[in-house]
């Protein structure tokens, strides 16, 4: 290996490890809040990507119709809860954005789809379709169980994550799919060629971490999600809804996975399971950091773009093996370091 | 109907098999101060939990006459609020991010103005501000936990023993604030082991033993019973 090739690794295990820390964030927002690992991160990815190479040849995706279907599951179950209150308010609330949401995005997706807009025009609309996704699927699967232990709300998500592969799977069928670029240029950089769209990972990836450091600390609502974190019977006690929070961070969630997907599917070929070796990437990450902490999970997720990219270079067979391999050292250091006294 | 704020009606309460609430009834005015007493374990806590809707009950509870709302959040957003044996703060969140989600369910103007209120009622609270609200001292979190429901402008506050683990001199300042509290309108409903210095504050009392009402009555006169001082007050 000479200095070239072992840039071009870092290039790349840097871009990789950009759309990881992404996802690692979500991951570990996901379950701070609400106690959920998120395995179905990798499907919103794969739709996100899906959803925008198929918009790219001016096409409608199948995504908005799937968006309907859920907005009306969302709602049958709203509706049966509704039975409680008979509240007129909460009516017009439930089918506002249940139905009214969808329909909404079904609409534009389907006047905007055939007029050839520019990419980045392109990559918002896939985006935008994908992240209401997060909020019907926690409406859907998680809410009902939301006092339910960490292990069933896994076999829920294992769940989850099954049934959106085979929804991927008869909505996109089994061929890949590549997006095109959402910027052709690129330029030299000493020995580097850089394209644009790496460039534009990693600013997203930094545009999102600061934007959810202000979510976090400048506002209510983010003060609220941490707090839920932090101790789950005193955000109530100040009268912060365990709904309110679960489908915030479910929608933050989706809207990043989203994202991702739409970075990452101008750089490789995208297949409606693709994307849950990317998730469980991200998870690697998020185990890194303890599920706990996003810097140290954003470092560790770079430092796994990293691992990756030699991996397949020097044992390309061996790459996902040493890549998930990772975890084992850091679980034991874990279990050795826990020191299990209550706080709050 | 009697105008009566709270209204609990044969409130049982059971984890798993054992019953700890064998149908107990109180009840509250507006604007007054009622303790419930007794010695430990005799579910002094888990009533206030019931009454809350932390721990689930069975029987009738009545908030302004009505029916309460069934989750937590909609109790407080009708304007109970507890402040829980334990606490239950935000520790790793600044004292300033504490008090603030406070008052989660207020409108900002709402929350500045109770703010001011409340950092010149406790001050020692304002000067630590920045400061990890788990880092505080016992009496301060204490403080902070009254002050972050006191945000949230409840009309009725569900105090379980405010004076669990705190020295004298803070026992007598909070018990202080908390009588003060009646006078701007907030009723209490008091939860303490400390039944000589909650008596004192107190309007009414309630004696409970196992699981059951064994006394009622105003609070002075519950103070002065013979019988009380020697089980529950200790003599002397």
């Amino acid at each position: 290996m000479d200095a070239t090739i072992a840039t071009f690794l870092i290039q790349d295990g840097l871009t990789n490890g950009a759309i990881y820390a992404l996802l690692g964030l979500a991951i570990v927002l996901v379950f701070a809040v609400t106690r959920v690992i998120f395995i179905p991160q990798g499907e919103f990815v794969a739709y996100g990507a899906l959803t925008l190479a198929i918009l790219d040849t001016g096409q409608v995706p199948a995504t908005p119709k799937l968006l309907l279907c859920f907005g009306a599951v969302a709602f049958l179950l709203d509706l049966w809860s509704w039975r409680r209150s008979f509240a007129m308010r909460d009516l017009v609330k439930n089918i506002a954005l249940n139905l009214g949401l969808p329909l909404a995005i079904y609409g534009a997706v389907l006047y905007l789809a055939p007029l050839q807009l520019p990419s980045f025009i392109r990559a918002l609309i896939a985006v935008s379709i994908i992240a209401p996704m997060g909020l019907y699927v926690y409406r859907i699967a998680y809410r009902p169980l939301a006092d339910a232990s960490v292990l069933v709300l896994l076999i829920t998500s294992v769940g989850v994550h099954l049934a959106m592969l085979g929804l991927g799977l008869i909505f996109f069928g089994p061929e890949g799919l590549r997006a095109a670029p959402l910027h052709d240029g690129s330029f030299t950089l000493g020995p580097l060629l850089v394209t644009a769209q790496s460039v534009l990972i990693y600013l997203m990836t930094i545009l999102i971490m600061v934007g959810l450091y202000f979510f976090f600390e400048k506002t209510l609502l983010g003060k609220a999600l941490r707090a839920t974190a932090v101790n789950r019977l005193g955000a109530q006690l100040v009268g912060v809804r365990t709904q309110l929070t679960g489908s915030t961070a479910f929608v933050l969630a989706a809207t990043i996975a989203a994202i991702s997907g739409v970075l990452l599917g101008p750089i490789t070929t995208i297949y409606y399971d693709t994307g849950f070796l990317i998730g469980l990437k991200g998870f690697v990450a998020a185990i890194l950091g303890g599920m706990g902490s996003f810097p140290i999970t954003a470092i560790a997720a770079i430092g796994v773009g990293m691992v990756e990219s030699f991996a397949s270079f020097f044992a390309s067979n061996y790459k996902e093996i040493i890549v998930f391999g990772l975890i084992v050292p850091v679980l034991i250091w874990l279990s050795l370091g826990a020191n299990h006294h209550e706080e709050d | 109907m009697t105008g009566s704020l709270l209204d609990l009606k044969n409130i049982h309460v059971s984890y798993g098999h054992a019953e700890v609430l064998h149908g107990i009834s109180l009840s509250m005015e507006p604007g007054s101060i009622v303790t419930v007493i007794g010695a430990n374990g005799a579910g002094k806590t888990t009533l206030l939990n019931a009454a809350m809707g932390v721990v689930p009950s069975t029987g009738t509870i009545l908030y302004d006459g009505k029916p309460v709302p069934r989750s937590v959040e909609a109790r407080v957003a009708a304007g109970m609020c507890l402040v829980p044996e334990k606490r239950e703060l935000f520790g790793s969140m600044s004292v300033e991010d504490n008090i603030e989600l406070g008052g989660f369910l207020r409108t900002a103007a709402e929350r500045n103005e109770t703010r001011g209120e409340l950092y010149d009622r406790f001050p020692r609270l304002a000067e630590r501000r920045k400061q990890l609200a788990g880092t505080l001292s016992g009496g301060e979190r204490q403080m902070l936990a009254l002050a972050r429901a006191l945000m949230s402008r409840p009309r009725l506050l569900l105090l379980d023993e405010p004076s669990l683990g705190l020295a004298p001199k803070i026992v007598a300042d909070i018990l202080r604030i908390v009588a003060e509290l009646r006078t701007t309108g907030v009723s209490v409903l008091l939860v303490e082991q400390n039944a000589r210095a909650a008596l004192e504050i107190a309007d009414f009392g309630y004696l409970v033993e196992l699981g059951e009402v064994k006394r009622t009555g105003p609070a002075g006169e519950l103070a002065v019973d013979p019988a009380l001082m020697e089980s529950y007050l200790g003599v002397g």
